[in-house]
């Protein structure tokens, strides 16, 4: 299943991945981390995730660490 | 069986946070950086010269030996490093304030001089640490602390292309800019970044890269508008492209 890892406690909630991705799998959390930021959080309740990478690509806070495809 | 297709670079430090303001394409820079030591396999035998600015941050994080140099100096300690140990892999990490106002003089005549190092030109039109002052880049019109009314030529003259004047220098071997608005740009970054390492490994000469850059926080706006205005304006004065490579055909 495709998939992509997010460490919250690095994002700076300036939301350049949500905007990337091509499927909108990337939503505005409702938390807040601990520099205060409210996070990004990755929903894909329909495994609909390319594996493409734009969002970690793009991450300019290292805060998408990981994708996986298969 | 999943396939990981994305990975943070070993030549980052382990968990690595960066201290630069959301959105700020630094980040991005920086990481590119550490994909191609990792990839060229060079991390272990790197020397970087840092410089002052947000640039500077970068020796927090990754993982290679540095030695810092006072402000606009950087391309001249890496000519010293350079040359007193030719078989480290040398580069700079600098802003265009840095590079292109208080060391232009050290940046030319390293390229002149044909020195075998490679540098890296962050171009985001203004002084980001220090509030966002008239640089070297900065655009005419462009507003900032001290040209409230935006540059005017007759008074502050116009910008400086780094990457059209470098190439111009006999001694350089790559000269490319390059621009993060958009991750194809970013594909295109990495590349030229590589090409800039890797002239420097064959031992052709100097390898630059210009990189357009964004900074939300002093152009007082969302980091996707950033990104807007680096296509729009920034791109009109600063063209994006590969302006020398001697490995070319």
């Amino acid at each position: 299943m495709n998939h992509i890892v997010i460490d919250n406690s690095k994002c700076k909630a300036c939301y350049l991945c949500i905007k990337e991705c091509p499927k909108n799998l990337i939503k505005i959390s409702s938390q807040t981390n601990n520099l205060g930021n409210r996070t990004v959080e990755f929903v894909d309740p329909n495994h609909e995730c390319l594996g493409c990478a734009l969002c970690a690509t793009r991450c300019p806070d290292l805060a998408i660490t990981e994708v996986y495809r298969g | 069986m999943a396939t990981q297709v994305f990975k943070l670079p070993e030549s980052l430090r382990e968990n690595t946070r960066y201290s630069f303001c959301p959105g700020c394409d630094h980040g991005v820079a920086v990481r590119l950086v550490a994909e191609v030591l990792d990839e060229l396999g060079i991390r272990e035998n790197t020397i970087l010269a840092a410089s002052i600015g947000c640039s500077v941050t970068i020796y927090d994080f990754l993982n290679i030996d540095a030695i810092e140099a006072p402000h606009g100096r950087a391309m001249a300690e890496a000519t010293g490093v350079k040359r007193a140990r030719p078989d480290k892999f040398v580069f700079t990490y600098q802003g265009d304030g840095d590079f292109a106002s208080i060391g232009l003089a050290e940046s030319l005549n390293a390229a002149l001089r044909g020195e075998n190092i490679s540098a890296i030109c962050i171009n985001n039109t203004t002084y980001g640490m220090t509030g966002g002052q008239l640089g070297p880049t900065t655009l005419v019109g462009q507003v900032t602390t001290t040209s409230p009314t935006g540059r005017n030529i007759e008074y502050y003259g116009y910008p400086i292309k780094i990457a059209e004047h470098i190439a111009l220098c006999d001694g350089t071997a790559f000269s490319a800019r390059v621009s993060l608005d958009t991750v194809a740009n970013i594909k295109k970054a990495k590349q030229a970044i590589k090409k800039a390492f890797e002239v420097q490994i064959k031992g052709l000469g100097l390898g630059f890269v210009e990189i357009l850059s964004t900074c939300p926080t002093n152009w007082k706006m969302t980091p996707d508008e950033a990104h807007e205005r680096v296509r729009n304006e920034m791109m009109k004065t600063f063209v994006p492209g590969i302006y020398k490579d001697v490995t070319a055909d």
